[in-house]
């Protein structure tokens, strides 16, 4: 073993200096991010760059060569980055407020142009960040409440990324996305709609309330009415029986024996009820 | 470092002289050792500073420390403690024991290291992937092709390199991830608390790798962007219904879908599940009050049901009973109402004290009330009942 390095030392070293020399003129860049090589800071080529719509294998990721220590290499994300920004407090046109939170999804697509602006894309995302909540905050503050809760139905979020994209140039950027990720109401609006959806409540409670009443009711009067119509249909065929038949059974009520021993009737003689004491 | 069982006893100090004393004897080097080694008993006398040197004849332990000076005790200990043939071979002043040789006499380390760069390169060419896991092949950054489950070879690291996913598996993702109450504006301007999951797959390998900067995040904030925009479509009724939930679950999966296939993510959403859609807490009591009322109202209806049925049984039993006495009546109609009017009286006028008026019988009264009461007026009030039947 010592042997070979004594008696090769020279070549030994120069194979070291060969090896690194490649790997010092060799950059690997990988699917998802952009190389761009820099000259003394000026760009001067990308390896790699975004392609719309190239499939993976078939991009420019791979070895590429640079001149060692002349040329050096910034790595850019080619992937879709994010912007989340802070909540914003949006007023509508109808004086209410709403805390909106949002989202942008942006790529890098021009790496020479975002290198010599912003140099990382945490930098760009920096840039991006302010301009996006004030074009939000600028944007929906058009509209009424109700259509900023609904606000993917109409224009707003393509003017927003639009408005946002404009900017996004500058930066080397497209926008490809902004979406609303929360809208909420602030404190003292949430007590307002917290005491509106009780009062509703409460009128809805007290509506079932009236309604099983009224229901009731009719179920009531309904029974009521079908019984009578059953007497009627029975009792109709001989009125005179009836009134005797019932007189009868009256009695036996009225005038049963009292257990407690507490009930006290004074009648006239003459008195209808006792009709049927006199004559059957 | 020896053990201190071992025969090598103390700290280390074999051969090695004394590192430049500093009042800690050897023999306490380890014995202030922190106590948790299994071989240091427990609940020894609180005189004594540290365990029992083993190889120190019994009966009477260690010295007290800093009685002795340092030589007293290394000349003491080095006479007891000899190794009786300790397993490595002669100890170098490094601490490590030499290497055995080859049989040629060479050192085996240029063979070891060999060995373990073929044994970096056999692993990271040779991938085992399980069932449900994809693998995406790249070599020296760029893609190449992507392996499915089972064994697959490719060229060792660094040249190839291979990231392995579980592509069939659901993930799941929870919003809110705590029990915090998470309010979402409704159509009607109410608010309405929400906890939710989604379930999701990769489908497309390639595009989950390598297209967006962070694909979990992702799906939370489309998932959240989705949720919001289809809660503030429908009303808080819908909203807390069955019928509703369904309906915006749906509605979230796919709003989900399209956004991710727009942003080519390679993720495919397979089911929003919502577990929970409540009013506000602090709104709690209203709502519960309305079921309150739901409940009340119907216990109203079924009592005027049951009411119903028993006026309507009633009815019809005594028609029923009217229609049969009708029958006979007809076949006989003198007789039969003079029975009937026998019969009504000796039952009413036996059970009563009567009084017989001038025209007849026109009073029932029980005696005991006559003589407690003072004597009615001529004309009395009549309360006759007037129900519809006996009660």
């Amino acid at each position: 073993m010592s042997n070979i390095w004594q008696d090769y030392k020279a070549a030994w070293i120069a194979a070291g200096a060969v090896v690194i020399g490649l790997m010092m003129s060799t950059i690997v860049v990988s699917e998802d991010e952009q190389a761009v090589v820099v000259q003394t800071g000026r760009p001067v080529r990308v390896y790699n760059p975004f392609v719309a719509n190239a499939d993976y294998g078939q991009t420019g990721a791979g070895v590429h060569f640079r001149i060692p220590l002349v040329e050096q290499v910034i790595r850019i994300d080619k992937r879709l980055l994010s912007v989340d920004m802070q909540q914003q407090q949006v007023l509508s046109t109808d004086q209410q407020r709403l805390n909106v939170d949002a989202y942008a999804r942006y790529r890098i697509i021009d790496p020479i142009k975002m290198v010599r602006s912003a140099g990382t894309s945490d930098r760009v995302t920096q840039q991006l960040e302010p301009i996006l909540s004030s074009v939000v905050r600028q944007e929906l503050g058009k509209r009424t409440f109700q259509s900023l809760l609904t606000a993917e139905r109409g224009q707003a979020m393509d003017n927003i990324r639009k408005l946002l994209d404009r900017e996004a140039a500058e930066y080397g950027a497209q926008v490809v996305d902004v979406r609303i990720k929360r809208a909420d109401l602030p404190e003292g609006a949430l007590a307002a709609a917290f005491v509106r959806m009780e009062a509703g409540r409460q009128e809805e409670a007290k509506t079932i309330a009236a309604q099983g009443q009224r229901d009731a009711q009719i179920i009531r009067a309904d029974a009521e009415a079908q019984a009578a119509r059953i007497y009627a249909d029975s009792f109709g065929k001989d009125a005179q029986f009836y009134d005797f038949y019932r007189a009868m059974q009256s009695y036996s009520v009225s005038f049963a024996k009292d257990q407690a021993g507490g009930k006290t009737i004074l009648l006239s003689p003459d008195n209808a009820y006792l009709n049927h004491f006199r004559e059957p | 470092m020896a053990g201190r069982n071992s025969p090598w006893g103390g700290g280390g100090s074999n051969g090695g002289g004394n590192d430049g004393g500093d009042g800690e004897g050897p023999a306490d080097g380890e014995g202030s050792a922190p106590s948790g080694a299994p071989e240091q008993p427990q609940g020894e006398t609180p005189e004594r500073k540290g365990p029992r040197n083993p190889w120190l004849p019994s009966g009477d332990g260690t010295p007290p420390r800093r009685s002795a000076s340092i030589e007293d005790i290394f000349r003491g200990r080095a006479e007891q403690r000899r190794p009786g043939g300790g397993g490595g071979g002669p100890r170098i002043p490094g601490g490590f024991p030499n290497l055995p040789r080859r049989p040629d006499g060479k050192s085996w380390l240029p063979l070891g290291i060999g060995a373990a760069v073929v044994a970096v390169l056999a692993i990271s060419s040779v991938h085992m992937l399980g069932p449900k896991e994809q693998g995406v092949v790249t070599t020296l950054g760029k893609y190449s092709r992507t392996i499915d489950s089972g064994v697959s070879l490719t060229l060792p690291w660094p040249i190839e390199r291979v990231k392995v996913v579980d592509v069939s598996s659901f993930q799941v993702v929870m919003i809110p991830d705590n029990e915090n109450e998470k309010l979402m504006l409704t159509s009607d301007k109410s608010l309405v608390d929400l906890s939710y999951l989604v379930r999701w797959n990769i489908k497309g390998l390639k595009d989950y790798t390598f297209r967006l900067a962070d694909p979990d995040e992702t799906v939370q904030e489309v998932a959240e962007a989705a949720m919001r925009a289809s809660i503030a479509q429908v009303s808080l009724g819908e909203a807390l219904s069955g019928a509703g939930r369904a309906q915006v679950e749906q509605d979230v999966g796919e709003r989900m879908q399209r956004i991710l296939d727009f942003y080519r993510a390679g993720i495919a959403i397979q089911g929003v599940e919502i577990k929970k859609a409540d009013p506000p807490a602090k709104t709690k009591g209203a709502f519960d009050n309305v079921n309150v009322a739901q409940q009340e109202a119907e216990r109203d209806r079924s009592e005027a049901r049951a009411w119903a049925q028993q006026v309507i049984a009633r009815a019809q039993g005594d028609a029923t009973a009217f229609d049969k006495v009708y029958e006979e009546y007809k076949l006989a109609p003198d007789v039969t109402k003079r029975r009937m009017y026998y019969e009504t009286m000796e039952r009413v006028l036996r059970d009563n004290d009567t009084v017989v008026g001038e025209k007849g019988v026109n009073t029932v009264l029980p005696l005991p009330e006559m003589k407690r009461r003072p004597a009615p007026a001529a004309d009395p009030s009549i309360s006759a009942p007037t129900s519809t039947g006996g009660q």
